[in-house]
């Protein structure tokens, strides 16, 4: 940290993904913004940083709205950065429940009950 | 934390020294959940989408950053360099774990058209909105209402009741909204619990009638 302060800027997010935009990786653009990551590994010496950190973060499953608020990244830097980890096998990606025009009735009663509890 | 550290871009200065990101270990959800859920909550600034996300979730709310970058329209370029704005806007969210297996997030975002670019990937495969309302701003529920009509999202609408607001009639506002009849419109205080969860259970039941239409 040469005494840079934290930079959100264009520059920043380049560096990071670098300089992928989402519209290259389709495997980032599947990724909603309640897709579960898992890891599948630990973090290792040599990962980039923000990998390491995801990684590290997603030892139990998180969603990828999770991930970009805790590592202050917007979701479009994150689907980048975890299309990478998915594509190196280091990461698993657990789908939403796919997109239908109406949920089916028995999700509608998993969600209802589970409501109820609170 | 890594021998590349002059190149370290994680924005250290905003987190507490030592300790990574990620969520604390009482956040963490079941080794178990296997797919999530969600909803969008949408309304005018201040009508109360971060309090109704705090109320219900298991977890502090948190807030994740969307950008839009879009070639600049009406800047000069006379250098002949693409000019390219780019807007973030903050949503927050936050989470119900509903079961082993079955995880739904809650997502707040505010209702006014500039914000509306934000809808196409957080409409994807919502299970449906909550349309809150401020009953001394009707014109921003206005257009997002007209707005979900379009993008055929099924929503409940909750008025939130501040003190002072002037209380309209249901028919009224049914009116006012132009809603359709079979549209729930119930009264909530963002700021209890239980009320924010008869939201989304009369946004669930309602989801419920849509998915399973009675022969009569
Ligand atoms: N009386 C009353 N006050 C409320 C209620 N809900 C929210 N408030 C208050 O209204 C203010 C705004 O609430 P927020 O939850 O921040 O509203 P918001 O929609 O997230 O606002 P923006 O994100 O700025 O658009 C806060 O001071 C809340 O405490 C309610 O149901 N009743
Ligand atoms: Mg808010």
């Amino acid at each position: 940290m040469s005494g840079g302060e934290a930079d959100d800027g264009p520059e920043r997010m380049y560096v990071i993904t670098g300089g992928r935009s989402e519209a290259g990786g389709r495997a980032a653009a599947d990724l909603d913004l309640v897709t579960l990551v898992v890891a599948r590994s630990v973090p290792e010496p040599g990962m980039a940083p923000e990998h390491a950190a995801i990684v590290r973060m997603c030892q139990y499953p998180l969603s990828v709205a999770e991930v970009s608020a805790y590592l202050e990244l917007p979701v479009s830097a994150v689907r980048v950065l975890l299309a990478d980890l998915l594509a190196g096998g280091r990461a698993e990606a657990r789908a939403p429940v796919p997109a239908a025009s109406l949920p089916d009735a028995e999700l509608l009663e998993a969600v209802m009950h589970g409501l109820q509890r609170l | 934390m890594d021998s590349r550290g002059s190149e370290t871009l994680l924005p250290g200065p905003r987190h507490e020294v030592g300790t990574p990101p990620g969520p604390r270990a009482e956040d963490a959800l079941p080794a178990s959940a296997a797919s999530a859920v969600k909803v969008v909550v949408v309304g005018g600034f201040g009508v109360g989408k971060t309090t109704l996300v705090g109320s219900v979730s298991e977890i502090r709310p948190l807030t994740t950053e969307e950008t839009m970058t879009q070639a600049g329209v009406g800047v000069d370029d006379t250098a002949g360099v693409e000019r390219k704005t780019s807007t973030t806007v903050a949503m927050d969210f936050g989470r119900i774990t509903l079961n082993e297996q079955l995880v739904l997030y809650l997502f707040g975002t505010p209702g006014q058209e500039r914000f509306w670019f934000l809808w196409n990937r957080l409409f994807d495969g919502a299970l449906g909105a909550v349309v809150l309302v401020d009953t001394r701003r009707l014109e921003v529920s206005f257009d997002v209402i007209g707005r979900l009509e379009e993008r055929g999202v099924p929503f409940v609408v909750a008025v939130n009741a501040f003190p002072g607001a002037p209380v309209h009639p249901v028919a009224e506002l049914r009116a006012a909204l132009d809603l359709d009849a079979s549209v729930p419109l119930v009264d909530c205080d963002a700021r209890l619990r239980t009320s924010c969860r008869d939201v989304l259970l009369t946004l669930m039941r309602y989801l419920y009638t849509l998915a399973t239409p009675e022969p009569q």
